[in-house]
């Protein structure tokens, strides 16, 4: 189980760094959500894998260690704030620049764009 | 009255001719000696003391636990210092009184003089090595800011860059060298640092120690090769080089020295160094001098070579030299500042400071010329005046030592050519200014100055005298017992007077005596000859390297800053693959693994279909839409994944995350282009392949190496005190309402604030938007379905209740604040799908930001009250009561709490989506592209 688990979170990793480093800004949103599972399942794991041991109390004689259950429960959360900042952050910057890319080259339309943009302010 | 009242009343007096400088020139200087005065007086008064050989040590407690006091040293260093850095300080003040013109700013530059003076006292009062380094650092910048202070010229504010750059360099290597000392000690006590010389000469590191600490004494000194600082310092006004180069500043190097030579001292490499620094020093400084067309250039070059004599001194292995050393200490400030004082005078009444213009001042000048030729003939080595005896020390010694082995006799022989460019220089500067035919072309007519502007000079010629003709009665014990702290063990016998018979060092004062008239005498062969060779000039080779290393600094800045995502997140990644693999290489396979937990075909096909999703979603990654339908399917498994691993809350947030998550993205995409072309070339393809890679199996591997380590988690706390301190059964819910409340607290206010930030974004965003899907095929006309509506309104009840039940659930069984605000979301985002905002806005009027508020007050308020009952910030209460009907219920003051996270999470959610979501609606509704 353990050996498949971090196989799994190895592949997940792998994908969301790989899209991470892509040029567009949708394929770096979509790379950092996947590395939120990934980062999300290896905080989890901290507390080993029990099954039917929930921390409810009353329920089992094991419980799972309910301290990263908590940690990631608001992690999730907050991982999701977050990618919407970046989602929004990426539509600001195409409705700003003309352009959806992130490899910090110029682009001849951009500019015309951006002074556009700042003559009507 | 304490030792730190000399610091205090400096550091006070700094303000005082800021506040006086309105009442006029006299005014501000009588005001501004006041606190010098109080401070000079002081230090007399404990001046007997210090002679009976008592070191006053005062300490205040500051962080005891690691040893930083502030903590002050009087001894006979201290005080043979305090003394010359007060009493020619005094006269300075004096003296720039009439130096400075009207126009100029008194106040500030008095400031800045106070400034350094306190800086420099503190340096040589300071008992622990940190607060000398913050002191040494105080006279750079101090210094920076005397230099800089005519700022109209380019060469005062090239030279003042070029000092602080050099010796605040320095002084980051003495930082490090102190450091060092301190860790090989135990201590910052500069005490307890002196006793234990043979501790530090011992130890390994010794050799970086005193490398940092060389580097920090001679930057300071202008020592070779870093000499080439000082001379360019000189743009300064002349109160400010008088002061600098000959009793602080550059003596600072030489303090720094003195007061570690009876740790660092004592090895051959100590002797190597120093010695062959100050050999240098000495006869280079000296050549250069007798070239400077500039007065002050001349005396710059002048103090470089006695810098360097005094470090030669300090660098040979007799317990006289060190005495000698010290001895020329108090000569050397006292003729170079009436020197630099007499060349001011020069200045002034002239207007210029160029010795082939100047000649023949003796009838206009006769008083200053007197003067300058006391100071001159001191500066020589003219017997009967007080640099005769130290140099003459400095001879006898320089024929005692073995320092350089069988090359020893190099020291004596170049000190004598030393001393011959010192007479020949000397001679230069009283014969060319104020003999030699009428004086042409001045741009002024030179007459005496103000008379007390000469008060300052007069009064140090006089002590070149007194000093150079009753030596033991003038100096006698306060050399002795500042050598007596320098000096380890006994003090060696020797007699300060003026005749000690024909001898060798005697000799060799006549040669230099004899070969610098020489010198002078052909002095335009000696000129022709120098003159043949370029002369680099030392500003604009530094300037030089300051720029290249800028541009080297520009280049690198610009690779890693280029403004691509891309490289930066590529740099990131590689570091850390840098910085895991070599522990995880280090890391020792522990011999007994547990053997995995047994797994079930569900897990294998449900960890198979999350790598393929993942995998696809890459694959795929072009095609937005299919690639975003993927990625929710990797969520949704690891929403089960934690539903199998015994997290139903987390399972449940996954989820309720999940969607809202997946419909954020699809509103995104409708404003994204739907296809990503190809750009990445196949070479960066493989390279960001190989980094993605690299991380996952470095994750996977550190994920595998705990997670098969026996767990010992401090959890076992929470399960046991969650009913009973928390009043819950379901311990992530007590955790994140009870134990850990302050967390939450913090959590969603980051969650609001990101709300915020997201609606400060969109706007007045200008948003363009494609007219049809990624294979051409419009937009459905249908825009709100019919069924849609009708099922997900019946729905919105029911989603309504199951949220309030899962909240109020929440403490004692899966669910909670998070998780139920997830859900209404999600209800309520169902409708803005089925509707369209423009029929939702009428019927739901909620502002969302206010929502926001409310919940983080709500949060915070249930945790502030419990300071009414004096308990700790969000300690939480709950009692059971018995309702009829209705049975036993728990009330509790966290189920307000996640009340708090409730609206948090609703308000930041719908903020985020119905605003995104507004754009889509009529009003709002962008130009197509075509």
């Amino acid at each position: 189980m353990e050996t498949l688990y971090v196989i799994c979170v190895g592949v997940v990793t792998f994908c969301g760094v790989f899209l991470c480093l892509r040029g567009r800004t949708f394929s770096v949103v979509v790379g950092l959500t996947m590395l939120s599972y990934a980062v999300n399942l290896f905080l989890f794991s901290s507390g080993r894998l029990s099954l039917r041991g929930s921390a409810i109390l009353g329920t089992t004689e094991n419980y799972a260690d309910p301290l990263p259950q908590a940690l990631v429960l608001t992690a999730i959360v907050i991982g999701f704030a977050m990618i919407a900042f970046v989602v929004i952050l990426s539509m600001r910057a195409r409705a700003d620049l003309g352009n959806d890319l992130v490899d910090g080259r110029d682009h001849p339309d951009t500019e015309k764009k951006v002074q556009a943009a700042r003559g009507k302010q | 009255m304490s030792l730190f009242w000399i610091t205090a009343i400096m550091l006070g007096g700094v303000l005082v001719p800021l506040l006086t400088e309105r009442f006029g020139r006299t005014a501000v200087t009588i005001c501004t000696m006041i606190a010098p005065a109080v401070a000079l007086t002081y230090v007399i008064s404990l001046t007997p003391t210090v002679l009976d050989g008592i070191t006053v040590v005062e300490r205040l407690s500051w962080i005891p636990s690691v040893g930083l006091d502030l903590s002050m040293r009087l001894d006979g260093l201290a005080l043979m210092f305090s003394l010359l850095i007060l009493g020619i300080g005094l006269l300075i003040i004096i003296y720039a009184r009439y130096y400075l013109s009207e126009r100029e700013a008194v106040g500030r530059f008095f400031a800045y003089l106070m400034l350094f003076m306190s800086a420099m006292l503190s340096i040589v009062l300071a008992n622990n090595v940190l607060q000398l380094w913050m002191a040494w650092e105080l006279t750079s910048i101090s210094s920076f800011l005397l230099i800089s202070f005519w700022a109209s010229k380019t060469e005062s504010r090239k030279g003042a860059r070029m000092a602080l750059t050099v010796t605040g360099a320095g002084g980051l290597a003495l930082l490090a060298g102190l450091l060092l000392i301190s860790d090989i000690v135990g201590s910052y006590d500069l005490g307890v640092i002196l006793a234990s010389g043979d501790t530090i000469r011992d130890h390994a590191l010794y050799p970086i120690a005193l490398t940092l600490v060389l580097l920090g004494a001679f930057t300071k000194s202008a020592q070779f090769p870093f000499h080439f600082w000082l001379p360019h310092a000189m743009a300064a006004p002349t109160p400010v080089s008088a002061y600098l180069h000959s009793a602080t500043m550059v003596k600072a190097g030489i303090f720094l020295l003195a007061r570690f030579y009876p740790v660092l001292a004592g090895t051959s490499m100590w002797f190597l160094i120093v010695t062959t620094a100050g050999l240098i020093t000495l006869v280079m400084g000296a050549y250069v001098a007798m070239f400077k067309h500039d007065l002050k250039g001349l005396l710059a070059y002048s103090t470089v070579s006695h810098l360097g004599l005094i470090v030669l001194l300090l660098g040979l292995d007799t317990k006289l030299a060190t005495v000698a050393a010290l001895f020329h200490i108090m000569n050397h400030a006292i003729f170079k500042a009436s020197l630099f004082m007499a060349a001011g005078v020069v200045d002034h009444e002239t207007g210029t400071r160029d010795m082939r213009k100047l000649s023949g001042l003796w009838p206009y000048l006769p008083h200053t010329a007197t003067l300058a030729m006391i100071a001159s003939a001191s500066m020589a080595g003219v017997p009967l005046f007080n640099g005769f005896l130290s140099k003459e020390m400095f001879f006898a010694e320089s024929l005692h030592q073995e320092t350089l082995g069988y090359l020893s006799w190099m020291i004596p022989v170049l000190a004598t050519l030393g001393g011959i460019f010192a007479v020949a220089y000397s001679l230069r500067f009283v014969h060319d200014v104020f003999f030699g035919g009428e004086p042409e072309d001045l741009p002024k007519t030179p007459h005496e100055p103000p008379r007390y502007m000469k008060v300052p000079i007069e009064i140090l010629a006089a002590l070149c005298l007194l000093v150079g003709i009753f030596p033991s009665f003038m100096v006698g014990d306060l050399l002795a017992s500042a050598a007596s702290v320098v000096i380890v063990g006994n003090l060696p016998y020797y007699s300060l007077s003026v005749w000690h018979g024909f001898n060798l060092p005697l000799l060799m004062s006549v040669i230099a005596i004899v070969g610098g008239l020489i010198v002078y005498f052909y002095r335009n062969e000696v000129y022709r000859f120098q003159f043949q060779f370029r002369e680099s000039d030392a500003k604009l080779v530094f300037e030089g390297v300051i720029q290249r290393i800028t541009a080297g600094a520009t280049r690198v800045q610009e690779y890693i800053d280029n403004g691509s995502l891309q490289r930066y997140m590529a740099l990131l990644l590689l570091f850390t693959i840098v910085l895991t693999t070599v522990p995880l290489i280090d890391l020792e396979i522990s011999t007994v693994i547990p053997p995995d937990q047994p797994v079930t075909g569900v897990e294998i096909v449900a960890g198979i279909i999350l790598c393929l999703s993942a995998i696809g979603t890459v694959i795929f990654h072009r095609k937005r839409m299919f690639s975003l339908i993927l990625l929710s399917v990797v969520g949704l498994v690891v929403s089960v994944a934690f539903a199998r691993f015994s997290a139903p809350d987390l399972a449940l947030t996954q989820l309720a995350v999940e969607v809202v998550t997946v419909i954020l993205l699809m509103l995104a995409l409708y404003f994204l282009p739907q296809k990503t072309l190809i750009e990445s070339a196949p070479s960066r393809v493989v390279r960001d392949l190989a980094i993605a890679a690299a991380i996952g199996g470095i994750v996977a591997t550190v994920n595998y190496a705990f997670i098969t380590q026996p767990l010992d988690s401090i959890s076992d706390y929470f399960i046991a005190n969650s009913k009973t301190g928390g009043g819950g059964t379901n311990a992530v819910n007590v955790i994140l309402v009870d134990f850990r409340g302050l967390d939450t607290l913090g959590e969603i206010l980051v969650l609001g604030i990101a709300a915020i930030g997201i609606f400060k974004l969109l706007a007045g965003i200008r948003l363009s938007m494609t007219n049809a899907d990624e294979n051409g095929l419009p937009w459905s006309k249908d825009v709100h379905p019919p069924i849609l509506i009708m099922i997900s309104q019946s729905l919105l009840p029911l989603a309504l209740l199951v949220s309030f039940y899962i909240f109020l659930r929440g403490h004692n069984m899966p669910g909670g604040g998070f998780i139920a605000g997830l859900i209404t979301s999600v209800a309520l985002i169902q409708q803005y799908v089925a509707h369209g905002v423009d029929w939702i806005k009428p019927r739901l009027k909620v502002d969302y930001q206010s929502l926001i508020a409310w919940g983080i007050l709500i949060a915070a308020v249930t945790g502030v009250g419990s300071w009414f009952f004096d308990r700790p910030f969000l300690t939480s209460w709950f009692d059971y009561f018995d309702i009829p009907l209705i049975g036993e219920i728990e009330l509790t003051s966290a189920l307000i709490f996640d009340l708090g996270v409730y609206l948090t999470v609703v308000g930041a959610t719908l903020l985020i989506l119905a605003n995104l979501g507004k754009l889509t609606s009529v009003r709002y509704r962008p130009t197509m592209e075509e």
